[in-house]
């Protein structure tokens, strides 16, 4: 199982890009799903259309959106660089963005799905009882919802790992800056003798995912055994 | 302490349009299923916006639809205990218990320890919701609505979703309550059983109107207030003292108009009970029984005669101050000869006031 520098070098970053893309997404990804789960407002169905586009749109077409409108010429690109000094394109930091934004409809699906089963009677209950709506979120909701929470940051993370259509088209596969797992091992794969390498990284991915999968399991497992009284 | 509720709301095709006021003690509301008392209830709480109309909770306007003013549930102060007892599934008992009192701003007036010995809670502190039966649920909720300092307690069916014997069983809890907690308890149901062991001021929906309502004792021994309470449910409710208890299990208690014999009576001697005698229980004789299998028989003067929609005629009765209440054939009201003012027998069968129509507790009046 041990990988040659390049192959530890696009593990290291497929990991480092899965943590931040998740960590980052996930109190957005929250908001959103409750938004869609308890609110009704008008554009509603745009939101959820928009949320869902990544979804459905090639990998490649969005990866393509990212670099019109984040590029270093592109609208927001121009105003993220100006103002912060970020630039995306070309860069780790855009990674972490094609990975938030592939990465979020499995995520707010999985939760909405989670507020949607908390009954709003409870949450009346709790409002009755002199709770602020802050105070129902964060001492009724949020325990309730939490297997739902971890479900959706598992689902964000191993998306986040493997995403590579709209990664390679924002940030290309450049080694150590932007060559995450998958673009290394669609890399080795396009040079004669890299199978061998390739198939230790194809490896390592799936050692990745059945850990992610079995964690999270055992995660809402007991989040569940302990709302349900164990 | 006073609630006042003066609302209009349209739902699907149905129209509330009523208009109450409650003062300290136990209101009912009762009314069949669809009448409206849980949207009733829902709009003091704060849950449903009323479409029109004003709710003055103790002085303070809650909700105005002229001035759009509606405060929300959490502001109101109120207990609301739900036919689904609704605890926090995530929560033991203690801790759903304590989840209103971290919120309340009003004094406490009951202690904890006063909620888990009135309610009976101590054995089930560390459980949580799951593992409760339906009547401890109910216990528990009422326990949290207790701890959240209400101003005032709501109560929508809270016994409707519990079998035979476990409403039984919560009933006295609820008298205790009553009597102990000295809070004003609005309390929902379409069960005639319960708001006659209950009850001090009784409010009747028909159709989302108010369709009668005063003191349980006048509601209940109205004649105009039968057909709203079904055939079968009305009947008077009387005062009764507990002065003895024989050996063959029957005890004798003092009503105003004499003595009545009584099986299944549990209350110590000297215990003011109701009890709710069935309209159609009520047997008339012109003569002093005699020969008959009966052993209750009450003086009575007729003090009106009202014939119904069927063949059924309700008799109202005074005897010695207390209002009974007879429902008999408009055939045997003529040839008897029954009128007004006619002094004659009421007769009930001891057997016929069931165990369950007959108060457990004090009752604080």
């Amino acid at each position: 199982m041990m990988l040659d520098p390049g192959g530890w070098e696009a593990l290291r970053l497929s990991l480092f890009v899965g943590v931040f893309a998740t960590l980052l997404s996930l109190p957005l990804a929250l908001w959103v799903a409750w938004l869609l789960a308890r609110r009704d407002f008008i554009g509603k169905g745009l939101l959820n259309a928009l949320v869902h586009l990544p979804l459905v749109l090639p990998p490649v077409v969005t990866g393509y959106l990212l670099l019109i409108a984040f590029g270093r010429s592109g609208p927001a690109g121009r105003f993220l660089e100006d103002t912060f000094g970020l630039v995306l394109a070309f860069r780790w930091t855009g990674a972490v963005l094609a990975a938030i934004i592939m990465g979020f409809p499995l995520m707010v699906r999985a939760m909405r799905l989670a507020i949607e089963a908390v009954d709003p009677k409870i949450e009346a209950a709790a409002a009755t009882l002199g709770a602020p709506g802050w105070a129902v979120f964060s001492t009724v909701t949020l325990p309730l919802i939490l297997p739902g929470i971890l479900a959706g940051a598992v689902m964000g993370f191993a998306k986040a790992i493997g995403e590579f259509g709209a990664t390679i088209t924002f940030v290309a596969n450049i080694p150590g800056q932007t060559q995450t797992m998958p673009s290394a091992i669609y890399t080795l794969l396009q040079v004669p003798g890299g199978e061998a390498e390739a198939i230790r990284l194809v490896l390592w991915a799936c050692l990745l995912a059945v850990v992610a999968v079995l964690l999270s399991e055992w995660l809402a497992r007991r989040v569940a055994a302990r709302i349900a009284g164990g | 302490m006073s609630l006042s509720v003066q609302i209009t709301h349209r739902f699907g095709g149905f129209t509330i349009d009523t208009g109450f006021e409650t003062g300290p003690g136990v209101t009912a509301l009762f009314g069949r299923s669809g009448a409206g008392k849980t949207t009733i209830v829902n709009a003091v709480a704060g849950l449903l916006r009323p479409d029109k109309g004003q709710i003055i909770i103790d002085g303070d306007l809650v909700f105005d639809h002229r001035t759009g003013r509606h405060l929300p549930p959490h502001k109101r102060a109120l207990g609301y205990v739900f036919q689904d007892a609704r605890l926090f599934p995530h929560l033991t008992v203690l801790q759903n218990l304590r989840y209103g009192g971290r919120f309340a701003k009003r004094p406490a007036t009951i202690s904890e320890d006063g909620v888990i010995a009135l309610l009976g809670l101590a054995p089930l502190l560390e459980r949580h919701p799951a593992a409760l039966s339906g009547g401890e649920k109910q216990r528990a909720a009422l326990g949290r609505a207790l701890l959240s300092r209400p101003r005032m307690l709501l109560m929508d069916e809270p016994l409707a979703a519990l079998d035979a014997p476990r409403k039984q069983h919560i009933l006295p809890y609820l008298e205790r309550l009553k009597a102990e907690a000295g809070l004003p308890i609005l309390y929902v149901s379409h069960a005639v059983d319960e708001i006659a062991r209950l009850a001090d001021q009784m409010i009747l929906l028909k159709d989302g109107r108010v369709a009668a309502s005063g003191p349980v004792f006048d509601v209940m021994a109205d004649p105009a207030a039968i057909p709203l309470l079904g055939v079968r449910e009305a009947g008077a409710v009387l005062r009764a003292t507990v002065t003895d208890h024989a050996s063959d299990g029957l005890s004798r208690l003092q009503v105003g108009a004499g003595p009545l014999e009584l099986p299944g009576v549990k209350a110590p001697i000297g215990t003011t009970l109701r009890l709710r005698v069935l309209a159609q229980d009520v047997i008339l004789s012109l003569d002093p029984p005699q020969g008959l299998s009966a052993v209750n028989s009450l003086p009575v003067t007729i003090t009106g005669i009202h014939p119904g929609d069927g063949p059924g005629a309700a008799i109202t009765l005074d005897a010695s101050g207390e209002r009974l209440l007879a429902r008999i054939t408009a055939r045997t009201v003529k040839t008897m000869g029954l009128r007004t003012g006619l002094q004659c027998h009421a007769i009930i069968k001891a057997m016929a006031v069931a165990p369950g129509a007959i108060g457990a507790g004090p009752d604080a009046l």
